[in-house]
């Protein structure tokens, strides 16, 4: 079936002024929405809409206004054949302790409609591509978050869907478990050619993962562009060299020769290489294009330096969530603090 | 992970057979037969097949007492020569053993149901082609498939013996479909009754104590009064009184229309026109439980 080429230029996941108010609460307003193929994040603070918006995609609770389809099928009228083709995999723990990770996930597989054998070789193949080997014939009481993690994954992804909605992946995982559910995700859509809508209340996990993010807030779109337009605006080189006899401190004779140059260099004595190892000898230089990689390599050559590293530095979501929000908030208060700070961080 | 990662994106579909994930193409059955194989999962379920060791223990050990009472009578009646028919009426059966029925709904009701509530399995299965009717339908078909068998077996091992003691084969094949229709009725009625209250009780102790509760304690609290009743001379009333109790209410219907004795004081039962009331009561109930489970999860749906 349909790997990842096949659903190319089509949309997923189209929602037009989709709104759905509760008595007291309105959990989503008006959201026009357009997800393509490939592994998007759905980003806001909890409360944000996000799981209304994935019962209203599963055709199982009506907008109260608005429209919205999934793959190309209207969840107000097709919500069963949406589900025969979209996994679902919930926030919540939601596995029964006293059976097996293959009972389970072969008694999902059959609620997906697939044959017996069909649901065993299914229910075999996804728990190994999830992660679990021997453990899958214990009773699932005994697992730890990251493995019962694995078996809702496994059993959202049993009937080959063509997307899949994972509410909160990482809840509850420590930081490897996170980026192993993180890689795992991200395999589902390049190895498994499936669909991915991941939400998260974490940015910054999203970033390595997903091709497109939509942030949304008080059931509302914030923004909705894909992770390159987040994070590669600019670029910033982290560039780190070895000191040598000539040149005893090597990162400042490399600052003095860039600068001579007119590279512009972002801040200064490391400050904001924070997060990076060995901060005080790193420099953050401004990429304007091909000539500044160049320049670099030639200026560490001259000098006569080791050239330790020099990488990318990507922008960080959570910036630019920021960013977008504190323009916001420009807007309509005006104030002068916040915009500063805003403002501040824009530079790198 | 991001080294993986990396060389995957580059090249798309060429490493999917290379990694081994292969799509499936088959047949996807759909709805009725997710609702079939959810029926089927929660049948073998009730006596414990495809569970623990552990679960297998009480609905096999209550299952067995039920047939080995009947291999008794059986035995009974064919060791005793002057016997023309079967010691019990196959319609006094299941009233004789309600104690063993009502421990089987109590405990298996709410592992077929409270289990998903309580460990938030449901939305698992709504996010599936299935919507609640079909799971309502299917737990509540294959409760009232197990009571069956638990209550329907020994009835056919009685039969069967009846006939191998050569007793009238016409009287009885026609005790046996009359037995057998009572208990089709208990079935649906205890099951509607033990389904309602398991899953609006999802924590363990309380839905089996509570079913045990709705089962023998109105039975109790009813024959009690019955019996207050018929030494008060006010045999007028035990026969409105056995409404109130689910054993009673099938006592009654299949006193009035199923050529049972009853186990009333004083042994009258209703009549025909008091029997309509009783069926109807029975009825009501099983809708009504289907109707209150429908509610039910329509609350849980995800």
């Amino acid at each position: 079936m349909a790997p990842a080429t096949s659903v190319v230029d089509v949309t997923v996941i189209a929602t037009e002024s989709l709104s759905k108010r509760f008595p007291r609460v309105t959990a989503l307003d008006r959201l026009s929405l357009d997800i393509g193929p490939g592994v998007t994040g759905l980003v806001g603070s909890n409360g944000a809409g996000k799981s209304t918006l994935i019962k209203i995609l599963l055709g199982l609770s009506p907008a109260t206004e608005g429209r919205a389809a999934v793959l190309g099928l209207d969840v107000a009228t097709e919500g069963a054949a949406i589900r025969e083709r979209v996994g679902y995999m919930p926030e919540h723990d939601c596995l029964p302790p006293d059976v097996s990770a293959t009972e389970f996930v072969v008694h999902m597989a059959r609620m997906s409609g697939l044959p017996p054998t069909a649901a065993r070789e299914r229910t075999a193949d996804t728990l190994r591509h999830v992660g679990l080997y021997e453990e899958r014939y214990r009773p699932i009481g005994g697992y730890s978050t990251g493995m019962k993690q694995r078996v809702k994954l496994a059993q959202a992804l049993v009937h080959d869907p063509q997307l899949v909605l994972l509410d909160e992946p990482t809840n509850g995982l420590d930081p490897v478990g996170r980026d192993e559910m993180l890689g795992l995700i991200r395999r589902v859509h390049t190895d498994f050619g499936i669909s991915v809508l991941v939400t998260s209340h974490l940015l910054g996990e999203l970033e390595r993962t997903c091709d497109h993010v939509v942030v949304i807030d008080g059931g509302t779109l914030l923004r909705s562009s894909s992770t390159r337009d987040f994070t590669q605006t600019t670029t910033t080189l982290a560039v780190e060299v070895t000191d040598s006899d000539t040149h005893p401190d090597g990162t400042d004779a490399l600052r003095r020769i860039l600068t001579g140059a007119g590279i512009k260099l972002v801040g200064h004595d490391g400050v904001d290489a924070e997060g990076l190892p060995g901060a005080g000898h790193i420099l953050l230089v401004e990429a304007t294009g091909e000539e500044t990689y160049d320049l670099v390599r030639d200026s560490v050559a001259e000098l006569g330096l080791g050239l330790v590293r020099m990488e990318q530095r990507r922008h960080h979501i959570a910036e630019v969530f920021r960013t977008a929000r504190t323009a916001e908030a420009a807007m309509t208060v005006a104030a002068g603090a916040g915009q500063q700070k805003g403002s501040g961080r824009d530079e790198h | 992970m991001s080294t993986e990662t990396g060389t995957a994106t580059g090249s798309d579909t060429s490493r999917i057979h290379n990694i081994g994930y292969r799509s499936y193409d088959g047949v996807r059955l759909g709805r009725a037969y997710a609702r079939r194989s959810l029926y089927s999962q929660s049948l073998r379920g009730s006596f414990g097949l495809g569970r623990s060791a552990k679960s297998k223990v009480l609905p096999m050990l209550l299952c067995g007492v039920m047939c080995m009472v009947a291999l008794i009578l059986v035995a009974v009646a064919m060791a005793t020569p002057t016997l023309t028919k079967l010691p019990i009426k196959y319609t006094d059966f299941a009233i004789y053993l309600q104690a063993v029925i009502g421990l089987f709904v109590a405990s298996q009701a709410p592992q077929s149901v409270s289990r998903d509530l309580r460990f938030k399995s449901v939305p698992l299965y709504f996010s599936r082609p299935i919507e609640r009717i079909d799971y309502v339908l299917a737990k509540f078909a294959a409760m009232a498939s197990a009571l069956l068998i638990l209550t329907g077996l020994p009835l056919v091992i009685l039969y069967v013996g009846a006939l191998l003691a050569k007793f009238d084969f016409g009287d009885q094949t026609k005790g046996f479909g009359q037995g057998m229709v009572s208990v089709a009725l208990l079935s649906v009625l205890f099951a509607g009754l033990g389904l309602v209250v398991a899953a609006l009780t999802p924590r363990r102790g309380f839905g089996v104590a509570a079913v045990i509760a709705v089962l023998t304690i109105t039975y109790g609290a009813v024959s009690t009064v019955q019996a207050i009743a018929w030494e008060t001379d006010s045999a007028g009333a035990i026969t409105w009184l056995g409404l109130f109790s689910p054993i009673t209410l099938i006592d009654g219907v299949q006193t009035a229309f199923l050529g049972a004795s009853s186990a009333f004081p004083g042994g009258e039962g209703p009549g025909a026109a008091a029997g309509v009331a009783y069926l109807i009561v029975v009825l009501a109930l099983v809708a009504g439980s289907y109707a209150v489970l429908m509610r039910r999860y329509r609350r849980v749906g995800l």
